[in-house]
């Protein structure tokens, strides 16, 4: 690795280095530069927005996505979204949230465009040797510089997992991954299958049942669908009302299977599979339209894909049907390719273990911002993961002392899930979260880093 | 008071939204100075600033702008009132604006503020005359004017007297004027001014200046210095002005030396 004397190394300091300009991204580079660090923010596309910008290559969004959890649940801390906008409001408008951000917190001048990371490399003394290249037809060399401290941003809706189905090759339909799922006019008279039984998942297939001539979902499992609204207000807040007076976690269970019963009843009659856990033990798929068009008949629920064959898919009871269309919606892995999995404690499969999910544990100077899944908006969530981040890294610099008590405290804590329910084994949900159960422990540590008086 | 990140009646319970009344003054150049937002207080609106204060910090440079809070002035009624809604309409404001704003509190707008900055970074704060202790100003309140705060203690019309408002050197007929435009407020935001939970600390670390007068007999010489102690600071004073710093005659000192602070605080 690189020393000292190597001359093509810059060093920059004590500044701090961002990957990614998304959400998550430029609340770290706001919250870095408020407690006083320099900050070099590398993005490889050329605009702010990351996810939520439908012009990245990367974006998952599709034309009809609005956001899951409401306002209130969503916005940053200290930069609410504007009173006259919907309760849910549509991704253009969290796209354009984002670029106010931006402007009024002056965060563009910090972030380098159309710069890809490539590495980043443990230099002497906790420090990290960050190489990057240009983007643009141009190209540009490597360059590399050092940096006091990385926080990685980059994101963990852009890589799309695909299952390997057997006799894909021979299907003679169309085959595409959710990410490619731009506009209902790809299934506008067609037959689609929709596969997967996530917020995506149930999205496209709503709008295959508006648009397609004909629509099969495809689950593996049963889930609990939340609706947008509860006794006219939207149901997260009424959820989080129940959080609040610390409802056991059975009471609200049963109070979940309660309403459901109510409302919609025994999703079993409509065709769907009854669910194989109970409420609040997976990530929250909240749509109020699915049950809603498998009570008209326009989608109808089918399990497990099995395989392909030609014109046919198989499903893993037999059946066969024939879909000109398949939208995988099966979701998306993270990934860290410019940091060699064992800065991140990362398994076999690739998932890094994270003190609270953010901090590297070998590495005080590493960190990640927004590798949560959450039953609430992620943007909050990563504004305090990066105020931590930053009263952490001040605290380093200010008192080594006390940041070396925090640190032997911290490491002694419990390894949790930050989530008091046993949640559904996937690839998704391993870093799924309980946005209060999270919160609290944030809190904890954000107090023990409280600079002194 | 810590931060707290666990904020579930702001999660559960929003701010219903209502219409606001934003009166603004531009400069006719913008150099890229930080838009500055005033904050009434209790019974003002944003006419109280759009008199003087406004036309001089944007001759000064400073887009600025002032507000009405919920239920006076131009702006709509709402069942909700009270500190959070109010501070809640100050960071829907200051949010709105293009860059980052520095809030300008007077009087109980001071108070206002300061739960607004623990919700929203501000560029930098001013408190003008600022009744951020409640029982010190209802001590003075009682003294200087008997009559017009006991029926508020009953939730009744808290009633300011000229006497407390303005200086001796502020024309009668003029003093009588702002006197009359005064309104009445809620009694439970009333109450919250002596009532209330200190609000969490300001987020973003933004400096902090107070401002205000010995002779105000709405704040207590002693209540000034507690609070710009507890920024670190002393008050900067302005002899022989009454409450209403942004109405009374000499209202240009105040104003110029905010303005002079800013400069040195948001030099470009």
């Amino acid at each position: 690795m690189s020393d000292d004397d190597t001359p093509h190394v810059h060093d920059r300091g004590d500044a701090v280095c961002v990957i990614g300009a998304g959400a998550s991204g430029l609340t770290a580079v706001k919250n870095l530069r408020e407690h006083g660090f320099d900050v070099d923010c590398y993005e490889r596309e050329t605009s702010v927005g990351g996810a939520w910008n439908w012009r990245h290559d990367r974006s998952p969004v599709y034309a009809s996505t609005h956001l899951i959890s409401s306002k209130p649940l969503t916005q940053f801390p200290d930069f609410p979204m504007p009173d006259g906008w919907p309760d849910y409001p549509h991704h253009a408008q969290v796209l354009s949230y984002l670029e106010r951000y931006a402007e009024h917190f002056d965060l563009r001048p910090h972030v380098w465009f159309g710069t890809e990371v490539l590495r980043v490399e443990p230099a002497d003394g906790g420090r990290w040797d960050v190489t990057t290249h240009g983007t643009g037809t141009a190209g540009g060399g490597e360059r590399t510089q050092r940096y006091a401290a990385v926080v990685v941003a980059n994101g963990h809706n852009w890589a799309p997992k695909m299952p390997a189905y057997p006799g894909v090759e021979s299907f003679r339909g169309r085959l595409i991954h959710a990410s490619a799922y731009k506009d209902p006019a790809l299934l506008r008279g067609k037959k689609v299958l929709v596969v997967g039984g996530g917020n995506t998942g149930c999205d496209i297939a709503v709008e295959a049942a508006q648009q397609a001539a004909a629509c099969w979902h495809s689950t593996r499992r049963g889930y609990w669908y939340a609706p947008k609204y509860l006794m006219g207000r939207p149901a997260d807040q009424v959820n989080d009302e129940l959080l609040r007076w610390r409802a056991p976690l059975r009471l609200r269970q049963w109070l979940y299977r309660r309403v459901q019963r109510l409302t919609i009843g025994d999703v079993a009659r409509f065709g769907l599979p009854a669910p194989d856990h109970r409420p609040y033990e997976s990530h929250p798929i909240v749509n109020s339209l699915l049950v809603h068009y498998v009570g008209h008949g326009r989608i109808v629920p089918v399990p497990d894909v099995a395989r392909f064959d030609g014109p046919h898919v198989e499903l893993s009871d037999g059946r066969r049907i024939e879909p000109d269309v398949v939208v995988a919606a099966t979701g998306y892995l993270p990934r860290f390719e410019f940091l060699a999995p064992e800065l991140l404690d990362a398994d076999d499969t690739g998932r890094p273990d994270l003190h609270l999910h953010a901090f590297a544990r070998r590495h005080p100077t590493l960190a990640v911002v927004g590798l949560l899944q959450a039953d609430a908006g992620i943007f909050p969530l990563a504004h305090w993961q990066s105020v931590a981040v930053a009263r952490w890294l001040r605290l380093r610099a200010t008192a080594p002392d006390r940041a070396a008590a925090v640190q032997d405290r911290e490491s002694h804590r419990p390894l949790r899930r930050w989530s008091r329910t046993t949640v559904v084994d996937t690839s998704r949900h391993w870093f799924e979260v309980s946005h209060t159960d999270y919160l609290r422990s944030l809190q904890t540590l954000l107090d023990e880093l409280e600079p002194a008086a | 008071m810590r931060t707290r990140v666990v904020r579930f009646a702001e999660w559960t319970r929003p701010v219903p939204p209502v219409t606001r009344e934003i009166a603004s003054a531009l400069p006719e150049d913008d150099e890229g100075r930080p838009p500055v937002l005033f904050v009434p207080g209790y019974g003002h609106a944003a006419w109280a600033f759009a008199e003087h204060w406004l036309g001089r910090a944007a001759a000064r440079g400073y887009p600025a702008h002032a507000l009405s809070l919920r239920g006076t002035g131009g702006s709509g009624a709402s069942p909700v009132t009270g500190l959070r809604a109010y501070a809640h309409d100050v960071v829907q404001v200051a949010a709105a604006l293009p860059r980052r704003a520095v809030l300008v509190g007077h009087g109980a707008g001071a108070l206002v503020v300061q739960h607004a900055l623990a919700r929203y970074p501000a560029r930098a704060a001013v408190l003008a005359a600022p009744v951020v202790d409640g029982w010190p100003a209802l001590g003075a309140a009682l003294r200087a004017n008997p009559l017009g705060t006991l029926p508020a203690l009953a939730g009744g019309r808290l009633r300011l007297s000229r006497r407390q408002l303005f200086g001796p050197d502020l024309p009668e007929e003029q003093a009588a004027a702002y006197v009359s435009r005064v309104e009445r407020m809620p009694a439970r935001a009333q109450w919250q001014l002596v009532l209330h939970r200190a609000a969490e600390p300001a987020v973003g670390h933004p400096p902090v200046l107070v401002l205000g007068s010995p002779d105000d007999r709405v704040v207590p010489r002693s209540s000034l210095d507690r609070t710009a102690s507890r920024y670190g600071g002393a008050p900067l004073l302005f002899p022989g002005m009454g409450h209403d710093l942004m109405l009374d005659a000499r209202w240009e000192e105040p104003i110029d030396a905010l303005l002079d602070w800013l400069d040195k605080e948001t030099a470009l």
